[in-house]
């Protein structure tokens, strides 16, 4: 049985075979969404790609897996067509933006706003005007959310649902409660196998640090935004609601990516596409980075590097904003709408 | 312990629990290790109440009446009761060393009553056993096969060993033989069924060589189990020669007909519900001419059955089918033309035995006949596929080998003494009940005997 080239032919070589198998199907929400199907078009290759959360498990528990020749490695070939998958929803088409040039480009594009103006201690907006930030950030987020609207159409589209099914309360919220959890990293409530076949909980719970840090941010941006749209002007004390989010999220975006990192560095190549690492790495690093820099803004603010740094924030948030569509952030909407799509079939599987 | 499966394992981790030190000796590399178990992916379970992954109940004495019946009778009683008393409260032991079960998988033959399956199948359960033994210190060794057996005074000594290729002796005070059974040693099974055994595919592992079997028959252990008994089922023609597992079997022949080389139909493939006729296929094809056989069916049951994990073989009509499985053409038309006229009206129904049988044709089909009129047509070359062997080595209640006289160190374990239990025929999941209960039983006594 001849290993295929394209990822997608591979793919569909192995539902072939995992749909002849099924002793998967307990592990995640993959192998019941297969079993749905008898056939496997580049829909639905992309479909499963990005519903399943790499794992492992089904590897490790594989009787077909390399070296035996049917050579069964389902996250890997996932992974691989996932990346696939991300370059064709991307909006504009160019999806192979590298993340550092626009890490450069956000530091370079806020030296710029902010001029030379020099400010005293503690005076953010002296550094760089409240209505220039609020500007350029307004339009970097005008431009991701629809970037990010397009690729979801995109991917939708292909699945062949309406959107009106997509909005269906009682489905979004069962989906939304599997996204939230990472149920899909937690077999039966032991962890998945990362960085290695032992089961451990050590992935799930990064991502959850990461994920939840990057919320307080947001939730501690929203809130500084309706501080100040009252006049009440950053910066704030130690103890407002806004700084309390933000330090609380910070640490989880120092923590979160960190223990990503490390668990990247340790785990079993053969389950991953290689090539991602780019990716997947930068991204991280934009948001240690951006939680690093805010912290010691916050810690320095009184003295005088807080000009220096301040930009430096601003600029690695804007890189970090400009490569969002382009980079390892969109598997989160991918993932998501695969979760919603699938508890969709699932629920008509039931009638 | 001799041999690296469920049983082995169960061994392993079982003697280690009274402190004694334990070494595995597995003659598979590490990523082949497991055995058939790694093949595996349920096992029958006595309960007297549902349970979180077992429907209503299956009492001793029902399981006992299908053991009886599907061995009929060649079983020994004591062992057998032995056997099913202890399935839960081994599957719940299996369970304490990170062993997950789940509800019966979509799509299997109406095991949700009887049998416990494995999350992720066999090799998620050895993966876990494995993680176990090396968190409590029991020396595994890969690529390890038993050469020689230095036995005096019906009690083992030292053994030795290819160790990764290099001669090596070991010694032991207490040893457990779960190596299986001899299905993948190609020369012993044309020893016992002659040429037609080169055209046997083996479903499971290609290290169940019987090595370790034929050391201790040679040494006087007596043996139990006819050597021409085996599990055998048809399987797709085109799977590998070993290892092929689940998904080159074929779920499709009470669907359609079965033909020999000759095109001819040669057994009633409507027989009786296909969990109950699915093993007695392998015999029928090995039979054969060639030991090949095709499955034949039309476009209306696609979708009614698990494919297998060969795309079937398709043409517009008969003819042209015939013609790409190299089947005479005439007499295939001839034959299908035959039994679509012997098609009797009824309503059909695949889940139940239903009234759909043919009338008038030397061999009928009693279930399930269906008029093969409905094109594209599609074609699955049959082989037999064994997956085990019956022949093993006699035991007792305590696990102990016989014929080495009493107080012997030598247990064993598996499918190498699976022959006590199910002398013929066999009950879906009974091989790693077997495996489990016994390895418990045999590291147990094993440990025993090692500290006296």
């Amino acid at each position: 049985m001849q290993q295929a080239a394209n990822p997608i032919a591979e793919g569909q070589r192995l539902m072939t075979i995992c749909n002849a198998c099924r002793y998967c199907e307990g592990f995640c929400v993959v192998f019941p969404a297969m079993e749905r199907r008898l056939t496997f078009a580049e829909a639905d290759m992309n479909y499963l790609a990005n519903l399943c959360h790499n794992c492992a498990e089904c590897y490790y528990a594989c009787q077909y897996a390399p070296p035996h020749e049917f050579s069964v490695n389902v996250p890997k070939v996932f992974a691989q067509i996932r990346a696939r998958s991300y370059q064709k929803y991307a909006w504009p088409g160019f999806a192979s933006v590298s993340p550092w040039w626009a890490l450069a480009a956000g530091v370079v594009v806020t030296a710029l706003l902010a001029g030379s103006r020099s400010a005293a201690a503690a005076d953010f907006y002296g550094v760089i005007s409240h209505k220039v930030m609020v500007t350029a950030f307004a339009a970097v987020s005008v431009i991701i959310l629809m970037v990010h609207a397009a690729g979801f159409l995109r991917f939708w589209r292909e699945s062949g649902e309406g959107l009106a099914e997509f909005f269906q309360p009682a489905v979004l919220f069962k989906a939304a409660r599997d996204a939230l959890t990472l149920k899909n990293l937690d077999s039966n409530r032991v962890g998945c196998t990362y960085p290695n076949e032992l089961h451990s909980q050590a992935r799930r719970r990064f991502h959850h640090f990461t994920f939840y840090g990057f919320a307080l941010c947001l939730a501690s941006t929203t809130v500084a935004a309706g501080y100040h749209s009252v006049g009440w002007i950053a910066p704030h004390p130690y103890f407002s609601v806004p700084v309390v989010l933000g330090t609380l999220g910070g640490i989880g975006l120092l923590i979160g990516p960190a223990g990503l990192y490390s668990l990247k560095r340790q785990r079993d190549t053969a389950i991953v596409d290689v090539k991602q690492d780019s990716m997947d790495v930068s991204f991280l690093a934009l948001l240690f980075l951006t939680s690093l820099t805010g912290l010691l803004l916050l810690v320095l603010r009184e003295t005088n590097v807080m000009g220096a740094l301040l930009r430096i924030h601003l600029g690695v948030v804007l890189g970090l904003f400009l490569t969002l569509p382009y980079g390892k952030f969109v598997h989160g909407i991918y993932r998501s709408a695969a979760l919603v799509r699938s508890v969709l079939e699932a629920s008509r599987g039931q009638d | 312990m001799v041999g690296g499966g469920n049983a082995a394992l169960c061994a392993a981790l079982v003697a280690r629990e009274s402190g004694v030190s334990v070494m595995v000796l597995e003659s598979a590399p590490a990523e082949y290790r497991g055995g058939n178990s790694r093949h595996t992916r349920n096992m029958r379970c006595m309960h007297e109440a549902s349970t979180e992954v077992l429907t209503d109940a299956y009492a001793e004495d029902e399981y006992f009446d299908d053991l009886l019946r599907v061995t009929e009778g060649e079983t020994t009683k004591q062992l057998a009761r032995l056997v099913i008393r202890d399935s839960l409260r081994a599957a719940a032991w299996m369970k304490s060393y990170g062993v997950r079960f789940q509800p019966s998988l979509g799509g299997t033959l109406h095991l949700g009553r009887t049998n416990a399956f494995f999350l992720g199948g066999g090799k998620a359960l050895m993966n876990a056993y494995y993680a176990a033994a090396q968190h409590r210190g029991i020396r595994v060794h890969y690529n390890a096969e038993v050469t020689e057996l230095h036995i005096r005074d019906g009690k083992f000594e030292s053994g030795r060993m290819q160790l990764n290729g290099q001669p090596t002796e070991f010694r032991a005070r207490a040893m457990v033989a779960a190596s299986g059974g001899f299905e993948s040693n190609l020369e012993w099974l044309e020893a016992v069924w002659g040429e037609a055994a080169r055209n046997f595919l083996i479903r499971g592992t290609p290290y169940n060589k019987g090595k370790l079997l034929k050391l201790l028959m040679d040494q006087g252990v007596e043996s139990v189990g006819d050597p021409r008994q085996c599990h055998a089922v048809a399987i797709d023609g085109r799977a590998p020669k070993f290892d092929g597992g689940i998904v080159t079997r074929l779920d499709c022949l009470p669907l359609g007909i079965v033909v020999n080389k000759e095109a001819e139909r040669f057994y009633d493939e409507g027989e009786d519900l296909w969990p109950k006729r699915y093993a007695i296929w392998g015999r029928l094809v090995a039979q054969q001419a060639d030991q090949i056989a095709y499955s034949i069916i039309d476009s209306k049951v696609i979708g009614r059955f698990i494919p297998s994990v060969f795309p079937p073989i398709a043409a517009p009509g008969i003819a042209e089918l015939a013609a790409k499985l190299g089947l005479p053409a005439q007499k295939l038309e001839a034959t299908v033309r035959e039994f679509n006229r012997a098609v009797q009206p009824g309503s059909f129904d695949h889940q139940v035995l239903d009234d759909c049988r043919t009338e008038g044709l030397i061999v009928s089909k009693s279930h399930w006949a269906q008029a093969i009129d409905k094109p594209p047509f599609y074609g699955y070359p049959l082989r037999p596929g064994i997956t085990f062997t019956y022949l093993g080595v006699k035991v007792n209640e305590r696990a102990e080998v016989q014929g080495l006289g009493s107080g012997t160190n030598i247990f064993a374990a598996g499918e190498i003494m699976a022959g006590n239990v199910i002398g013929k025929g066999y009950l879906a999941g009974l091989g790693m009940t077997i495996g489990s209960v016994f390895g418990r039983i045999a590291g147990k006594e094993a440990a025993r005997a090692a500290g006296r």
